[in-house]
């Protein structure tokens, strides 16, 4: 398992670069939005800008009398209305005139949003649904190398963080962009020098929250760290609870649980003095800037540079720049993190899914099934099957036998291309077509598999019974469910077929929900059958009753039953015996049976231990 | 566990319940909210100066006051920002101070719990417990605390001022504060409502995922990629509409905010621009605390429904804490023998190792049916007893029962002649060996996880209980030997050699009474006998229970217990059980099948090795 992350290497060291690509596959269907949503947000900020313009022409020019210095059009609107004069008189106007700007503002406020949340909701859709049919189109050996806790995560929180880094930051940067340079335009159009000590302090507080910020953001991973081993550890006391009841641990356990807890709030009571530190530097760096403004500004109204409506205006403009400085500090801290989610999701989008012959066909399934010559290795891993060759014949059954882990299972994934046979190691054939030339999803579609440690998915019984078909009666589910001797139990529960696997309190057994498995394979009515182990945990009465039904229901499919039992295999028209991926014996189970073989040694035990019941076996000690 | 479903009332979001720990911390909440105030009032001059500054520097354009204007803002900025650090670093400790009491309590407690809590709620439910409800209690107590102070000082701050100018426009502007309060307080119920949904569709497409990746393979060749991807985007779907929903009240509810803010602003032009003539700063102030108004009420109004949504967590806390153990000492035994954090050792009688079931009743407390009934079973010393069955069969009932993890519903448990419940479960524990089915190591060495079972175990005595159960080979190959990590969960060793461990840990505890779940983890042959030979040597001479799963223990134990659907369906030796050709006999007969076809091809392959 361990070689995932050396593909992940391989897979940094190809594309060292932020995967921009797949972002914009990603954000279509979205990226128009976001796109209106900023244009939306930049008229929130347009509004905010020109509400303190017209209390600046109301103090100045329509209370006070002075004279207007504005822009010919600005000063057509005035005239519009009747003058300055006229509006000193008639104030409700200029108030009204900030109550439609407000509505403007607040339309564009509630699109904003709502389109923001539209398109970065869209994106995660988006995200979310690519990933996961990619990931369920992925090969099967992809899952086997991958673990599972860290593909969730990648589909979990590390597309929160592309959301909202492109929610949030991407869209923010633009905001803060135009809310700057409409604040600094106002503001250097009324007064360049007082501009100029506005701006004074810009770069120390962007430079300090760059570098302070930094080293924030390594000591809260430290943090979260910690807090990640305080977690485990109360994990691990709650899963060991009977290992500390049973050693009498409870002292020990809560020793060390107050030694790692005390540590973490240690950590962050050092911390404690460090965020305070952080915050109040900044919070005293605005208050400085403001002071400095207003000192600054009230000398130049004294000496006549500057009109009061100016410096009361100036002063909004300034409280507007606070913020975006701040934030734009924050967000150049945050930025680099982003790219890392994107690169880690890119790592799942850029495996390749499970490959498909152009030339394949929807060749017909119910001929002979034939392994010429089959070699096979699994990545890395010394070669499990050698030279493997066996035929099976339409509508017969082939039993294999073969000691816990000899390639059993390997053959059955072959044959069903959850593991692709490389080329030159020799081929499958079934009604004599190669199964690389077969349509992946026609052949599946024509071969029922049961696993041994079956899974169910956490829908009702009825559903899992009957998830292959789009469509299906319950009469069917439970035709199946009769055939596979479930239906006794599963009328037994209360809530029955929709009993939900998995629900708390409902506990189906091992044979339960084997059989619920198998009745789920039936419903395919697939000509080729494949039980791998998979009667192993039904007594031996039930399994001669499941393949009797079988029979009757399903004879001329093509079954291979893999078992240690048998007297299941018995049944089976040839029986073939895998020793360390090598066919040791093959033929059919009598002539087996006196053959002096490995088979008939484990039919003398296996039956050896029916006398047992006799009475017999006592002699033997 | 739909426990905490039915609602207690408590009163005042309860935070009456988190007492203790308010009392605790009295001194760092008075200074937060101390703090606080002298924060809140920095704040509030700043506009006080910038009104003097337009008035009498602009207004009557005289600069003679400059110097001592600059001194006093200075001042009021060094005391803002003092303030601010100390409340932001006593805020902070408070509440990781508080996290740790309350996680620490909620740990020791979760020590005296008995099983049943244990097996009723999942590990997820019970550390969401003691990780984020603890989390969020602190947070409430101390931030929130800390925001709520200071947006009503805010707001009540800014209303004196604005009262203190002019009575009538502050009235006016005050029409606007109920509105926008009753505004949020109609959508944020709707809010918090949706929210929950939200995250429940987020934890179903979190299950989703892992259901898609962990059965790919079945998924695969049944052919529903399809499907399965269907009714994914379905669920995704659902996530979009239900997030839209939420994201168009949301911005409804800031939109309308605005509003009412600019409403106020408009108001006090209208109204107020007649005394800006004269007193251009008294405007400018006017203006200020009208404009800033409208935050704090909203963000004050988002500080209650904190309080609010922290009920829950209180609850959810207090309900943990305030649990009682079903299992418990009585006051007499305490008293003689101690608890389970302060044994009294000196009191305890030795083990001998005779236990008896006499006439016992046993029904699960959240069950309905008994799954024992007039039990009677005389275990003397040195019995080995073997406990069979299907997978959830219900074997570890007896288990429970000795281990005094439950209690019988009628009947009693003696050990040595006495009654279980005459002496404390620590003193039973104490003398018990345990080896779970799923082995479980701690994270840390193996130094310490064998000191588990004897804290005061030397070098020597490590080592010897290593050779008996032949996993000095485990040692050998690590580099640091004992003193190894074993990983998360023993996540470095394979699940053999974990169980070895575990088994070398039971050695060293000398228990009298000896309990074995066996693995049914699949081991290589080789470690499947030494694990054979390590549980021989575990249950010689000593009282043992063997949850079997595998034929040769079974075969030479004492007294064979079949259970199944949670009864003891047969009981006997062997060869009884045998001849009895009952679901004893099937059970073996399956199991026999698996190991005959093993044994038989591991010595063909030895002896073709031979050969070669």
């Amino acid at each position: 398992m361990g070689d995932h992350k050396d593909t992940e290497k391989e897979n940094k060291g190809k594309k060292n670069k932020t995967d921009w690509g797949l972002l914009m596959r990603f954000l279509k269907g979205s990226l128009h939005l976001f796109i209106f949503g900023i244009i939306t947000s930049a008229v929130v900020s347009l509004a905010d800008m020109i509400s303190p313009q017209i209390i600046r022409m109301a103090i100045d020019n329509a209370i006070a009398g002075l004279e207007p210095d504005l822009a010919p059009w600005v000063m057509n609107i005035v005239n519009f209305f009747g003058g300055f004069s006229y509006l000193g008189r008639n104030l409700w106007i200029m108030a009204l005139a900030i109550v439609v700007v407000a509505a403007v503002r607040a339309i564009s406020q509630y699109a904003t949003q709502v389109l923001n949340n539209k398109a970065s909701e869209k994106l995660v859709k988006r995200m979310r649904d690519m990933l996961f049919t990619h990931i369920e189109h992925l090969p099967f050996s992809w899952h086997m190398k991958n673990h599972t806790g860290d593909i969730i995560q990648r589909c979990t929180s590390d597309v929160d963080k592309v959301k909202k880094f492109v929610s949030e930051q991407l869209t923010n940067v633009i905001r803060i962009v135009v809310l700057l340079v409409l604040s600094l335009y106002f503001m250097f159009s009324m007064n360049v020098a007082l501009t100029f000590v506005a701006v004074s302090t810009v770069p120390i507080t962007l430079g300090y929250v760059l570098i302070f910020g930094r080293k924030l953001h390594a000591s809260f991973e430290v943090c979260d760290e910690t807090e990640g081993v305080v977690s485990a550890m109360v994990q691990e006391n709650l899963t060991g609870v009977r290992v500390v009841r049973a050693f009498a641990g409870e002292r020990h356990e809560l020793d060390r649980f107050l030694d790692k807890n005390g540590y973490y709030c240690s950590l962050w009571m050092r911390m404690g003095t460090l965020l305070a530190r952080f915050f109040t530097v900044q919070d005293v760096l605005s208050m400085l800037q403001v002071m400095l403004v207003i000192v600054v500004g009230s000398v130049m109204c004294v000496k006549g540079s500057m009109t009061a409506g100016d410096l009361v205006a100036f002063i909004t403009y300034n409280a507007m720049l606070a913020w975006p400085i701040r934030r734009l500090g924050r967000m150049l801290v945050e930025m680099s993190q982003a790219d890392v989610s994107i690169n880690r999701i890119a790592y799942i989008m850029s495996s390749e899914v499970e490959k498909e012959d152009p030339e394949a066909t929807d060749a017909p399934m119910d001929g002979r099934i034939v392994f010429e010559h089959v070699n096979f290795a699994y990545e890395n891993c010394p070669r499990i099957l050698h030279d493997i060759n066996f035929s099976i014949e339409p509508g017969t059954t082939l039993g294999i036998l073969g000691a816990t882990g000899s390639g059993k299972s390997t053959l059955m994934l072959l044959l069903d291309k959850l593991y692709d046979l490389p080329e030159g190691c020799g081929r499958i054939t079934v009604g004599g077509t190669d199964i690389r030339k077969i349509r992946t999803e026609h052949l599946r579609d024509n071969i029922s598999m049961v696993l041994q440690e079956p899974f169910l998915f956490s829908r009702s019984i009825a559903d899992n019974i009957g998830i292959t078909r789009e469509e299906i009666s319950l009469s069917d589910i439970r035709e199946a469910a009769r055939t596979a001797c479930l239906d006794d139990n599963v009328e037994g529960f209360a809530k029955g077929y929709d009993t939900f696997v998995g629900e708390r309190g409902v506990t189906l057994s091992g044979g339960q929900k084997q059989r619920a498995a198998i009745a789920r394979a039936l419903t395919k009515n697939a000509p080729i059958m494949i039980f791998d182990d998979s009667l192993s945990a039904v007594d031996t009465e039930t399994d001669s009753r499941i393949r009797a039904a079988l029979e009757e229901r399903f004879g001329t499919a093509t079954i291979i039953l893999i078992s240690h039992r048998l007297t299941t295999l018995s049944k089976a028209d040839k029986v073939i015996i895998l020793e360390n991926g090598r066919i040791a014996e093959e033929g059919a189970p009598d002539v087996l049976k006196t053959s002096g073989g490995i088979y008939q040694k484990i039919y003398e035990l296996q039956n050896g231990i029916d006398s047992d019941r006799t009475g017999k076996e006592e002699a033997h000690g | 566990m739909d426990k905490d479903k039915q609602k207690v009332k408590l009163p005042l979001f309860g935070i009456p319940k988190m007492a203790p720990l308010l009392k605790k911390y009295r001194k760092s909440l008075f200074l937060i909210v101390f703090t606080i105030l002298v924060f809140t009032a920095a704040d509030l001059a700043a506009p006080v100066l910038q009104r003097y500054a337009l008035n009498h520097f602009v207004g009557e354009g005289r600069l003679d006051t400059m110097a001592v204007f600059i001194i006093i803002y200075l001042v009021d900025i060094a005391i803002f920002g003092a303030a601010g650090y100390f409340n932001v670093k006593v805020c902070l400790n408070t509440e990781v101070q508080m996290d740790r009491d309350m996680r620490n309590k909620a740990f020791e407690h979760l020590q005296k719990l008995s099983l049943d809590y244990y097996s009723q709620n999942s590990v997820g439910y019970i550390h969401s417990r003691v990780m984020s409800d603890t989390s969020r209690i602190g947070e409430t107590l101390t931030w929130n605390l800390c925001d709520t102070v200071f947006f009503i000082l805010e707001i009540l701050g800014s209303i004196a001022v604005m009262m203190y100018y002019n009575v009538r426009l502050t009235l006016l502007v005050l029409i606007i504060v109920p509105v926008i309060a009753v505004i949020y307080a109609l959508f944020q119920g709707k809010l918090v409502k949706l929210h929950r949904q939200i995250r429940e569709i987020n934890s179903n497409i979190t299950g989703n995922f892992n259901e898609g990746i962990v059965g790919a393979r079945t998924i695969k060749s049944l052919v529903i990629e399809d499907k399965i991807g269907r009714d994914f985007t379905d669920e995704t779907g659902n996530m979009y509409k239900k997030s839209m929903k939420q994201a168009r009240m949301k911005g409804a509810l800031s939109a309308l905010t605005t509003l009412a803010t600019s409403a106020a602003l408009a108001i006090v032009l209208w109204k107020g621009g007649v005394i800006a003539a004269s007193e251009v700063g008294t405007f400018s102030l006017f203006m200020t605390y009208a404009r800033g108004l409208m935050d704090p009420v909203s963000i004050l109004v988002d500080c209650l429904s904190l309080f609010i949504a922290g009920k829950v967590n209180i609850e959810r806390y207090t309900n943990l804490i305030e649990k009682e153990p079903t299992v418990t000492d009585s006051v007499e035994v305490t008293e003689k023998y101690g608890d389970c954090f302060e044994p009294k050792m000196e009191n305890w009688e030795e083990l001998k190792g005779d236990i008896e079931f006499d006439n016992v009743d046993f029904r699960y407390p959240d069950g309905e049916e008994y799954v024992l009934k007039d039990f009677n079973l005389k275990i003397p010393f040195g019995t080995n007893i073997a406990i069979v069955g299907e997978t959830g069969a219900g074997k570890s009932t007896l288990v429970n029962l000795i281990c005094r993890f439950y209690e019988p519903t009628n009947g009693r448990i003696l050990v040595d002649g006495k009654d279980i419940r005459e002496r404390s479960q620590l003193w039973m524990h104490s003398s018990l060996g345990y080896v779970l089915q799923t082995p479980h190591l701690f994270s840390g060495t193996i130094r310490e996880n064998l000191l588990y079972g004897r804290p005061d175990a030397t070098e020597d005595e490590m080592m010897q209980a290593i050779r008996q159960v032949s996993a000095e080979s485990i040692i050998e190959k690590l580099e640091k030997g004992l003193d190894s990590d074993v990983g998360e969960g023993g996540d470095m060793l394979s699940a053999g050699e974990k169980q070895l461990i575990c088994l070398a840990r039971a050695i060293l505890a000398d228990p009298k009474i000896m309990i074995l779940d066996e693995a049914t983890a699949s081991v290589d042959t080789l470690t499947e006998q030494k694990i054979q030979n390590a549980v021989d040597t575990v249950i010689k001479g000593r009282t043992s229970f063997v949850i079997a799963h595998r034929l040769s223990t079974v075969r030479g134990a004492d007294v064979i217990l079949v259970v199944d659907g949670g009864r003891i369906v047969e009981q006997g030796s062997h060869s009884e059980l045998m001849a009895k050709g009952g679901y004893y006999h099937n059970l073996w007969m399956r199991q026999f099948e698996e190991d005959t076809v093993n044994s038989v091809f591991n010595s063909d392959t030895i002896k073709k090795e031979e050969e070669e």
